[in-house]
């Protein structure tokens, strides 16, 4: 019966339907189902088939996003049951994501911070425009893993440098795994500033989230 | 060296690619969005320029919503042809409708050296080198800012960039590279040292300047107010739409033409609510992400059907547009660049895009060669040529000279040979040698073109500019350092 509906679960999340992954969650919490077993047996499974149609070429980005949100908002559905029960799920690490000070520019910001959530990340996405106090507020607020800096402008790819330094000052670099990217960011610019890692596209700034915290 | 400037002119070849109901449907569809999604301005100046003038304005999203009359209104008032002066009259640029001129493009990150073959972070020198070469060539006919002086501090870069191509250059510069009131206003002060004057200026703007929008349905706040200030001082300014289908605008391509139709549309108009008869332009690189990491391509026959649809758009509103084309998302000079740069370039000039960008670069203008921006040169040529059509009249149809060789025979004695060979295109970079010469050496088109351009730099000297100018431009960017 459970196997029923998270086969159902997976296949919402594969369809990229939220409503129908979001009433699927309810239905769990009525009838008494461990939260954390409708996203580890149900959901994940349909994250993963997703994931490999991706790499088999079948499938393609914009039905990642949409597989991606439909967790998204499972999760979210499913969070008060597990508070209330105590549980948490194992996140492979907590990322703050944010376009720098000056840069309004964040599709690509926003595309890896939905993979990094659907791959089992707990992601905090500050916006756009964001100063670096801010962010190294939000790091420290939430005792971040991974920061990711996203700029498009070469001007503003400056401030990416800004809270790598920030970061230096409070003593918090080596404890925070930093990732930089945006059209502008080059290998050459990601070696200058030390940052620790940098990705062309979102897909695969999730390999190199995972291997920041030794998850890959 | 090339005083002239080639550009396509009186063309032969016509390419109907929307009907007139189609133009009217998606002008139709953008108007729609303005009054009923709205726009994002975020800027204050802005803002209140729309409230102004009755816009509905969300001041806490920043986003405005206007009629369709306060639109039309607003657009009726461009002017429709001006030209973009350059520090040597004899290569001003009238945008007319009847020429198309293509610039370097711009604004890349990286270089591969012109000396050492290696890939590298752009510098303020990159600037002079290009500009120095691209003043030498024919086919450019103005620069973008190419690469960003990336040695320079951010705060005035934008200065230093235009600093280093007047110097460098007679032909006219357009900025892509300024995006704050600021700079804009030290630009003007710039450009007017080079005009003898502000108000000389207006008449002969050796400046213009080029925003982009902030797809879906934005803009930059820092561009639109740079943008405010060039059409204060009678600058041309354009706002450009690089709407993306799947990632910034929708998969349909009819739907991601109205969605950047509406971006530079509004910003077309608040321009004019704000300076009636400003010059402005209409600007676009549209083109479909990838499918499969959701990046920019720079090529394709979306971008294909791109460059030949804005033009009409552009030709509705009756103002010049300045259109991507080039911008290969190749990683070096090789098949995709070919085929990417001549059908993206052939499509936008089928149509007379006024302007078209540019020349030089890689990876989807990331990456500066100079290989490639001797080759595209060589693409532009070869449309220039090919636009020309065939004539067909008594002296083409060449009828005594035909009797006089008769059947068997050839032609090559013949005096109308000789009158009309050098109408046939001859390239520079086609490999048409006989194989076994070839075979000694098996170079081709990507070392005969930077030969060409290590050439240029070494021997081409530019009109320098009056001494004092670049020590007062110096003045002015210093101000803004302190």
């Amino acid at each position: 019966m459970n196997e029923e509906l998270f086969q159902k679960m997976a296949q919402s999340v594969l369809d990229g339907d939220s409503d129908a992954a979001i009433a699927l969650a309810k239905q769990a919490i009525e009838a008494g189902i461990d939260p954390l077993e409708a996203i580890t047996q149900g959901y994940v499974n349909g994250v993963n088939q997703v994931g490999q149609s991706f790499a088999s070429g079948e499938a393609f980005l914009p039905e990642l996003v949409m597989a991606g949100e439909a967790m998204k908002a499972a999760v979210s559905t499913l969070e008060p049951e597990m508070q209330k029960r105590g549980v948490k799920r194992t996140m492979l690490g907590k990322v703050v994501l944010a376009t720098v000070e000056g840069d309004i520019h964040e599709i690509g910001k926003s595309l890896v911070g939905t993979m990094l959530s659907a791959s089992g990340f707990q992601v905090y996405d500050l916006g756009v425009d964001v100063p670096a106090s801010k962010i190294i507020a939000k790091v420290q607020e939430v005792d971040a893993d991974i920061v990711g800096l996203s700029a498009l402008l070469t001007t503003t790819m400056v401030k990416q440098r800004e809270v790598i330094i920030e970061l230096d000052k409070l003593g918090l670099r080596r404890k925070v795994k930093v990732m930089v990217g945006g059209a502008p960011v080059t290998r050459d610019w990601v070696q200058k500033i030390e940052a620790d890692g940098t990705s062309e596209d979102a897909i695969g700034a999730v390999g190199v989230a995972k291997s920041l915290v030794g998850a890959a | 060296m090339a005083k002239t400037i080639k550009s396509i002119t009186n063309p032969k070849l016509r390419l109907e690619i929307l009907t007139p109901q189609e133009v009217k449907k998606i002008h139709d569809a953008t108007l729609w969005i303005i009054e009923k999604v709205g726009v994002r301005f975020p800027s204050k100046r802005a803002l209140d320029i729309w409230a102004a003038h009755g816009a509905e304005v969300d001041h806490e999203k920043m986003v405005i919503r206007a009629k369709p009359e306060l639109l039309e209104a607003a657009l009726k008032t461009c002017p429709s042809a001006y030209l973009l002066a350059a520090r040597d009259p004899q290569q001003d640029l009238p945008l007319d409708g009847n020429h198309v001129f293509v610039g370097t493009d711009g604004c890349g990150v990286e270089v591969i050296d012109i000396r050492t073959g290696l890939r590298r972070t752009s510098c303020l020198q990159d600037v002079r080198d290009i500009s120095r070469i691209a003043d030498a060539t024919e086919e450019v006919a103005f620069h973008w800012v190419p690469v960003s002086a990336q040695d320079m501090s951010s705060e005035t870069r934008g200065l230093h960039e235009i600093k280093a191509i007047w110097e460098n250059s007679t032909k006219h510069v357009q900025t892509e590279s300024i995006y704050n009131e600021r700079e804009a206003r030290a630009a003007i002060e710039m450009a007017a040292l080079i005009a003898g004057g502000k108000d000389k200026l207006r008449q002969r703007p050796v400046l213009s300047l080029m925003q982009c929008s902030a797809p879906p349905l934005g803009h930059d706040g820092g561009s639109l107010d740079a943008a405010l200030v060039a059409a204060e001082y009678g600058l041309p300014t354009g706002f450009m739409t690089m709407a993306a289908n799947l990632t910034t605008g929708p998969a349909t391509l009819a739907g991601n033409l109205a969605v950047g139709n509406a971006e530079v549309i509004s910003g077309t108009a608040l321009i004019q609510l704000a300076y009636p008869g400003a010059p402005v332009f209409y600007a676009a690189a549209q083109t479909a992400s990838d499918l499969r990491t959701g990046a920019y391509t720079g090529g394709g026959p979306e971008d294909f059907l791109y460059g030949a649809a804005t033009n009409v758009l552009s030709d509705f509103y009756n103002i010049p547009l300045s259109m991507g084309s080039f911008a290969t998302g190749a990683k070096e000079p090789n098949w995709q660049a070919g085929i990417e740069n001549s059908l993206s370039t052939f499509m936008a000039s089928i149509v007379m895009s006024d302007m078209l960008l540019g020349v030089g670069f890689l990876h989807g203008s990331r990456i500066w060669s100079f290989a490639e921006m001797m080759m595209d040169c060589e693409i532009f040529s070869i449309i220039h040529k090919t636009m020309q059509g065939i004539i067909v009249d008594d002296e083409t149809l060449a009828l005594d000279t035909i009797a006089a060789v008769g059947p068997g025979g050839n032609f090559l004695s013949q005096k109308h040979t000789l009158k009309h060979m050098r109408e046939l295109f001859l390239p520079q970079f086609m490999d048409r040698r006989p194989f076994n010469e070839w075979e000694i050496k098996k170079d081709d088109a990507r070392d005969w073109a930077l030969a060409k351009a290590r050439n240029i730099l070494d021997t081409h000297h530019p009109d320098p500019l009056e001494e004092k100018i670049p020590i007062e431009m110096a003045k002015i960017i210093s101000t803004l350092e302190n």
